[in-house]
C-alpha cells in the first residue's frame, strides 16, 4: 500500500469551510435574533410519516428504520405502518394539548396512500415538509440529475396537491442528499431544507438558482435515536429533552432567541409505553414563559426578518 | 511486529513515588479535540472518510456542528470552571477557523497536534511523508499561535510503524496515543525523550456517545466515579484524569449542563492540579521520567 505524494496536497485549506454551499459562522459572533412578541424559545416540532416498501432495496445504504429479515420483512414493515395508523394520533393529542402545531415531514407515498391521514394533518394547521417520495428513494451521488430532479418535481407535486401547501420545506430521506440536491430543492421552489445538523439556528445556502436556507433539524436527539438505537428508557428520553430546553432557554437570556426542534417518528414515540416521555417533555417546555410552538416557515420567515438588511 | 516495544513493564505498585505540584492528589487535563473533517478528501487506500457515500451530508454537518456551535458552548463552561484545555488541533483548523484558535490561544490553552485534518490517515505514509505531515504541524501551530509543538495524539488514530519514532526525533515530548496506563510513563524511541501522558478512551465522548450509546447524565456519573477513585488512589501516588472531548458530542445542548456539572464537581476538589497536557510532561520529564525507566523491567521475548 502506497499513497501517492498528492494526499499531502491541500488544495481547500483556506479560509473557511472546504466548499461553497454555506459560509462559516460561529453561532456566537451572530447578531442575536429577536423572535415574535418576546418569545426565548422557538419550539418546532416535526414529526416524519414514513413508508418503508416491503421490497426495499436500501440503495445506496438502508435508512433507518429500513427492513431487516429476509423478504417478506412483515414484522418491521407493520411496524412503521403502526406510526402512521395509530401512533400519529397519540402525538396529535399530546400537542392538541398544549395548541403545539406540528411541521409534519412526509413522504409523497403516505399522501397517496393514506389521504386521510394528511388531511387529518391539514385539518390541524400543520404544516407539510417534503420527505421525499419513500424511504426507498434515497437522494444520493450515485443518481442521475435528471432522475433526482424527476423525484423532486413528483414528491413536490404530489404533496403540494394533497395539502394545498406550497410546501416550502424539505427533508431528504435519511438526511441524505447528492451534490446536486439543494440546486434541484432550490428550482422547485424549496426555501429550507432539514439535512444539515451543524447548527442551532437557521442559516443561509448558497444553491444554483438563489438562497435556500437550513433549519436545525437534529438527529442525535430524535426519537430513533435515543431510544431505538441507544436503547435509553422513556424516562432519559425525557429529561434529554429537557435537559436540551433548559440549556437553550438559558441561552437565550443574553445570546437571542434560540429554536429547539423536536424530531419525531411516530412508530417509535407513538407506542403506549413511550409517548408519557413526550407529554412530560411538552408539559415542562411548555410551563415556561416566552416560549413560541411554531411551524418551519414562521420560525424561518421571522430569523429572515431578524437579520440585518 | 508482534509487539510495538515501546514500554517496558512496570507494575501499579512498584513504582516511585509520584508528587504533583502543590501536592495534588491528580493532575487533571481537559483535551478537546478541535477537528476539521474535509467534505471530500482524497482516499485513503485503508479507510474511506465517510461512512455514506460523497457528499456524506449527515455525518459532515454534524462535525461541523463542533465548530460553529459546540465548541463555544465547551468553552464558556470550562471558562466557568477556571479549567485551560489542552486542544488536540488538527492543524489546518488554523487556516479555516481562526476565530477559535484564537480564542483558545487568548485562554492560555494549549495546542498539541492531531495531524492535519481528521481525514488524512498516516497509515501507508513513508517515512519521508510523514515527516512532513508533523513539520507541517510543528510550523503551523508556531505561525498561528506562537507556540512550539510538545504534544501529539494521531489523527483519527492511525499510525505506522515509525510514528512514535518520528514524532520524538522531531521534537516533541508528549504523546496521547497509549492507554496502558493512569499515570505518565517513558516511551521506548529511537531517538529523543517522549513521555505517555494518559488520555483516556474510556472518558472519550466519541466512544462514550458514539460507541456506547450512554445518556448525558451517565456520563456525568462515570467521569465522577473515574475522578473518585484516581483522587482516592492519588493521595500515595499521583494519578492522571484527562477527559478528551468532542464539541460536537459534548456540546450539544443537552449534553452539556451534565458535563459542566461534573467538571465543575472536580474542579471543585482541593487537591486537584488543574493542568495541560504540556505542564504534566514536563513535571514528570523533570522528575520522574529517570526513575520510572530505571525501575521498569524487560518485557520477555514472545513464545
Amino acid at each position: 500500500m502506497t499513497i501517492p505524494d498528492d494526499y499531502l496536497q491541500y488544495a481547500r485549506r483556506r479560509y473557511g469551510m472546504d466548499h461553497d454551499r454555506y459560509d462559516w459562522s460561529m453561532l456566537s459572533a451572530r447578531k442575536p435574533v429577536a423572535w415574535p412578541n418576546a418569545a426565548r424559545v422557538a419550539l418546532w416540532v416535526v414529526p416524519a410519516l414514513e413508508w418503508f416498501p416491503l421490497d426495499m432495496q436500501g440503495k445506496p445504504f438502508k435508512p433507518p428504520g429500513a427492513m431487516q429479515t429476509a423478504y417478506p420483512d412483515l414484522r418491521h414493515y407493520t411496524l412503521r405502518d403502526y406510526g402512521n395508523r395509530v401512533g400519529i394520533f397519540r402525538i396529535m393529542q399530546a400537542l392538541e394539548r398544549h395548541g403545539i402545531r406540528a411541521s409534519v415531514a412526509v413522504n409523497a407515498a403516505v399522501a397517496i396512500r393514506y389521504p386521510s391521514l394528511l388531511k387529518a394533518c391539514v385539518a390541524r394547521h400543520w404544516e407539510v415538509i417534503a420527505n421525499g417520495q419513500d424511504m426507498d428513494h434515497l437522494h444520493h451521488g450515485g443518481l442521475a440529475q435528471e432522475t433526482e430532479k424527476a423525484l423532486v418535481a413528483n414528491t413536490l407535486q404530489t404533496l403540494r396537491a394533497a395539502s394545498g401547501q406550497p410546501v416550502r420545506g424539505w427533508l431528504s430521506p435519511a438526511k441524505s442528499e447528492s451534490a446536486a440536491t439543494l440546486d434541484l430543492l432550490r428550482e422547485a421552489g424549496v426555501d429550507y431544507v432539514c439535512d444539515w445538523v451543524n447548527d442551532d439556528m437557521p442559516y443561509p445556502m448558497r444553491a444554483a438558482g438563489g438562497t435556500l436556507h437550513a433549519m436545525p433539524h437534529p438527529v442525535d436527539i430524535d426519537d430513533y435515536t435515543i431510544l431505538v438505537q441507544n436503547h435509553h428508557t422513556e424516562d432519559d428520553f425525557r429529561d434529554q429533552l429537557c435537559d436540551q430546553f433548559d440549556v437553550l432557554y438559558r441561552e437565550s437570556q443574553t445570546q437571542g432567541g434560540r429554536v429547539m426542534a423536536i424530531s419525531l417518528h411516530p412508530w417509535v414515540i407513538g407506542q403506549p409505553y413511550r409517548i408519557r416521555a413526550l407529554e412530560e417533555a411538552l408539559a415542562h417546555i411548555m410551563g415556561h414563559a416566552g416560549v413560541w410552538a411554531a411551524t418551519g416557515s414562521e420560525i424561518l420567515d421571522a430569523w429572515t426578518a431578524a437579520q440585518p438588511s | 511486529m508482534r509487539d510495538p516495544g515501546l514500554y517496558d513493564y512496570l507494575a501499579y505498585d512498584q513504582r516511585p513515588r509520584i508528587r504533583w505540584p502543590g501536592g495534588a492528589r491528580v493532575a487533571f487535563w481537559v483535551a478537546p479535540n478541535i477537528e476539521f473533517y474535509e467534505i471530500d478528501p482524497p482516499r485513503n487506500p485503508a479507510r474511506a472518510a465517510w461512512a455514506r457515500p460523497t457528499p456524506d451530508v449527515l455525518n459532515y454537518s454534524y462535525r461541523d456542528y463542533g465548530n460553529r456551535v459546540g465548541f463555544m458552548r465547551l468553552f464558556e463552561a470550562m471558562e466557568r470552571c477556571s479549567m485551560r484545555g489542552s486542544v488536540s488541533l488538527n492543524v489546518a483548523v488554523c487556516e479555516h477557523h481562526p476565530e477559535v484558535i484564537r480564542a483558545c490561544a487568548d485562554a492560555g490553552w494549549e495546542f498539541y497536534s492531531h495531524g492535519t485534518y481528521n481525514t488524512r490517515y498516516l497509515m501507508g505514509m513513508t517515512e519521508a511523508q510523514e515527516r512532513l505531515v508533523i513539520q507541517d504541524s510543528i510550523d503551523t501551530i508556531h505561525k498561528h499561535t506562537g507556540q512550539k509543538l510538545d504534544g501529539w495524539l494521531a489523527p483519527a488514530l492511525t499510525y505506522t510503524d515509525n510514528t512514535l519514532d518520528l514524532v520524538a526525533e522531531m521534537g516533541l515530548s508528549y504523546v496521547c496515543d497509549l492507554f496502558h496506563d493512569d499515570q505518565p510513563g517513558p516511551v521506548k524511541v529511537k531517538r529523543g525523550r517522549l513521555t505517555s501522558v494518559p488520555y483516556s478512551l474510556e472518558m472519550n465522548d466519541v466512544i462514550v456517545y458514539n460507541v456506547n450509546l450512554v445518556s448525558p447524565r451517565r456520563y456525568a456519573d462515570i467521569l465522577k466515579r473515574q475522578f473518585d477513585r484516581l483522587y482516592a488512589e492519588g493521595e500515595h501516588s499521583g494519578t492522571v484524569m484527562c477527559i478528551p472531548l468532542h464539541p460536537y458530542l459534548v456540546g450539544q445542548p443537552y449534553r452539556m449542563a451534565a458535563f459542566e456539572e461534573a467538571l465543575s464537581y472536580i474542579t471543585g476538589h482541593d487537591g486537584v492540579w488543574l493542568a495541560t497536557g504540556r505542564e504534566i510532561a514536563q513535571h514528570f520529564n523533570d522528575h520522574y521520567y529517570d526513575a520510572f525507566a530505571t525501575a521498569s523491567l524487560p518485557v520477555g521475548e514472545a513464545p
